[in-house]
């Protein structure tokens, strides 16, 4: 789960991270009223899942209400690379000496935790990192050792850092990687993280991705999930417990494990068509699940023609088929399905479907042979 | 022959009295998989179909000769169970669960090369192991292989591992292991481990390789196919070549990918090392027999 920037910046004043006073604001008088408690100047800043947003105009600064009823009513409704600025964050405004990056992320090749840190942090890190690899200085983490206050005071030296930052850098890295950890963080990036004249170092933005697998564990997340921003047909999916990506096309896939579904995605394209969603079903799908797989491709006007390719491992065909013969006793299905069945209990499967088969639904043997048939159909052809 | 997996091994399975682990434990069985015996410390004395069920990993190693951990338990108590198997000195691992924490996969896989540096654990997340003909651990659909060799197979994901398989039984190519490595940001056995072991294994001719989209793996075992004169020849796909560009947060990912990630990526410096590479997986069967200059 990615979290807003406001999200972050609560999230890490948790574990002590010094971040600035703010407060959100949903509307032109909910960011007035923000920015006269928080005090003035602020910075009035878009919450968006995306980067840009200062060059975007999603970020400015005010020193007085009128100017924060201005920025906040051009920014909110903003559009930012396709995404819909619905809510801001007023923080209180920072007077920046210097900018620095920090992060933690595990490193899948070493299997380490990956921590980087540079004195030339802001807005063109990726360009630092291109440019000049060796202006990041780069620590490997032993998950199980953890980081030792020694083993990080030696990282910040080596990023050089101000001297005067030095012993700011050292608490917050250490409570950075504390969230990290504790955290169940995939990812904690702070760009920029902040020299103030008065030589206090903080973080200025919060990027966070929290591993959905830990959730069991953080009853805490519960508040971050409210504004997640998903289409209509995700929004079901999800509530549905289902894994579903929302495409273009008129060819609605549905596919067990991630794998099989992206492979059946790619082999849509290759035959011509256009896949219309990415969903997987996951192992050990029962019929309930095939009849709400069915019922959110039913709800995208785009579909024309469904594609169904199971490969029963943990899930057996037989309750697949059954989902689909439900589905379709119980929902008005706009398209056509086409399916094909392997593995697991395929042959009660395929008796099922054989049972029931017709003009709506048509079994096919194998995958490439479906496919083609369930775009000859989508392209009404 | 066939890597990791075969008739001798011994296994216990680590959470055979819960629902999945009886299922799956007994399909096993079924298929001529030695599964002689289960944990669980508050059933200890009983049996599941004729399985003795003891209290720990030790005991099931001390009494039945348990050489196979087969872990199937919930997600909370993975890492905990794999550590366990690893103490009681057995040396492959297999752990299906899904969802286990990735700082708690990433402090096991660094527990376990420290402890127990010998120790083999396949997965988390991971369809499993068949040798065909000889033994199957996890979720495999063993019907649609075909024992006897002699092409090996190694899959991030379990249903694509499925799919190669019945393409090449349907090709007449039998199979020596099929070895699913699961898609987890940490998994305990890489591509290069089993490359490695089907490259030493006599009975293996050819190595059938399908990864997936994100992290560098599959860029690694490329490398490692021309670094190490890999001398079998390799079949790949990589699935989600056409899948839409993830959005991502933060430079971190940025940084430290460069170029890596991508089918196209992946696709291309497989290929420069040498493998054949398939553009969807009904390609398998007569890339394979290409390769085998059937």
């Amino acid at each position: 789960m990615d979290l807003f920037e406001y999200q972050g910046k609560q999230y890490f004043a948790r574990y002590g991270i010094p971040v600035s006073p703010g407060a959100v604001a949903d509307t032109v008088d909910e960011a007035v009223a923000a920015a006269e408690q928080v005090g003035y100047p602020v910075v009035v800043k878009a919450q968006v899942q995306v980067g840009g947003r200062g060059k975007a105009g999603g970020i400015k600064l005010a020193n007085n209400a009128d100017e924060v009823r201005f920025h906040a009513g051009n920014i909110l409704g903003m559009d930012i690379k396709g995404h819909i600025v619905r809510r801001l964050w007023i923080e209180r405004a920072s007077d920046i000496k210097k900018e620095y990056y920090a992060s933690f992320t595990l490193d899948r090749s070493k299997k380490k935790f990956l921590g980087m840190l540079s004195a030339q942090g802001g807005v063109d890190i990726e360009e630092v990192a291109k440019k000049d690899p060796s202006a990041i200085a780069i620590i490997y983490v032993d998950p199980v050792d953890g980081l030792s206050e020694a083993v990080c005071r030696q990282w910040v030296q080596e990023a050089k850092l101000d001297a005067e930052a030095v012993e700011g850098a050292v608490d917050l890295l250490l409570k950075l990687y504390d969230c990290f950890s504790k955290g169940d963080c995939d990812l904690a990036e702070i760009n920029p993280l902040i020299l103030t004249p008065a030589g206090k170092v903080h973080a200025l933005d919060a990027k966070v991705t929290l591993d959905d697998s830990a959730e069991p564990r953080h009853p805490e997340w519960e508040e971050f999930k409210g504004l997640r921003q998903m289409d209509a047909r995700e929004k079901l999916a999800a509530e549905k417990g289902l894994q579903y990506v929302g495409l273009e096309g008129s060819v609605g896939i549905i596919a067990n494990g991630a794998g099989l579904a992206m492979a059946t995605v790619d082999i849509v394209n290759q035959v011509g068509g256009k896949p219309a969603n990415f969903l997987d079903i996951g192992g050990g799908a029962n019929a309930e699940v095939m009849v709400n797989a069915l019922t959110v491709i039913n709800e995208d006007p785009n579909v024309n023609a469904i594609f169904i390719n199971i490969f029963g491992g943990i899930t057996r065909c037989d309750e697949v088929a059954k989902g689909i013969v439900e589905a379709m006793n119980r929902v008005a299905l706009r398209a056509p399905i086409v399916a094909r069945l392997d593995g697991t209990n395929a042959t009660e499967g395929r008796a099922i479907l054989t049972a029931n088969a017709s003009e709506r639904l048509i079994m096919m043997p194998d995958m490439l042979n479906a496919a083609k048939r369930a775009v000859a159909i989508a392209e009404g052809k | 022959m066939a890597i990791w997996l075969d008739e001798n091994s011994r296994v216990v399975v680590q959470g055979l009295t819960g629902s999945q682990g009886r299922f799956y434990g007994l399909r096993n069985r079924a298929y001529g998989t030695k599964i002689v015996a289960g944990t669980n410390p508050k059933k200890a004395g009983t049996d599941v179909e004729g399985i003795p069920i003891f209290a720990s990993v030790r005991e099931a190693v001390e009494k039945e000769g348990a050489n196979v951990a087969f872990v199937i338990v919930p997600e909370m108590m993975a890492a905990a169970a794999v550590m366990e198997a690893a103490a009681a000195g057995v040396p492959f691992i297999v752990c299906v669960t899904e969802h286990i924490p990735m700082h708690d996969q990433a402090k096991l896989f660094n527990q376990l090369k420290r402890d127990y540096p010998t120790t083999r654990l396949l997965g988390p997340n991971c369809a499993g192991i068949l040798s065909p003909g000889k033994a199957n651990i996890g979720f495999t659909p063993a019907e649609v292989s075909k024992p006897g060799g002699p092409v090996g197979i190694v899959s991030r994901s379990g249903t694509l591992a499925y799919q190669a398989l019945y393409e090449l039984t349907e090709s007449g190519i039998g199979q020596t292991t099929c070895v699913g490595i699961g898609g987890d940001p940490v998994p305990g056995t890489s591509f290069i481990d089993a490359l490695a072991a089907f490259e030493a294994d006599p009975e293996t001719q050819a190595i059938v390789m399908i990864g997936e989209i994100g992290g560098s793996a599959e860029e690694e075992a490329a490398e490692y196919i021309v670094q190490s004169g890999l001398k079998k020849p390799v079949v790949a796909y990589i699935a989600g070549q056409s899948a839409p560009p993830g959005k991502r947060m933060g430079h971190a990912g940025a940084i430290t990918s460069g170029n890596k990630g991508t089918a196209k990526g992946k696709m291309a410096a497989l290929t420069a090392a040498g493998a054949l590479v398939a553009s969807n997986p009904t390609e398998i069967g007569a890339l394979v027999k290409q390769a085998l200059g059937r």
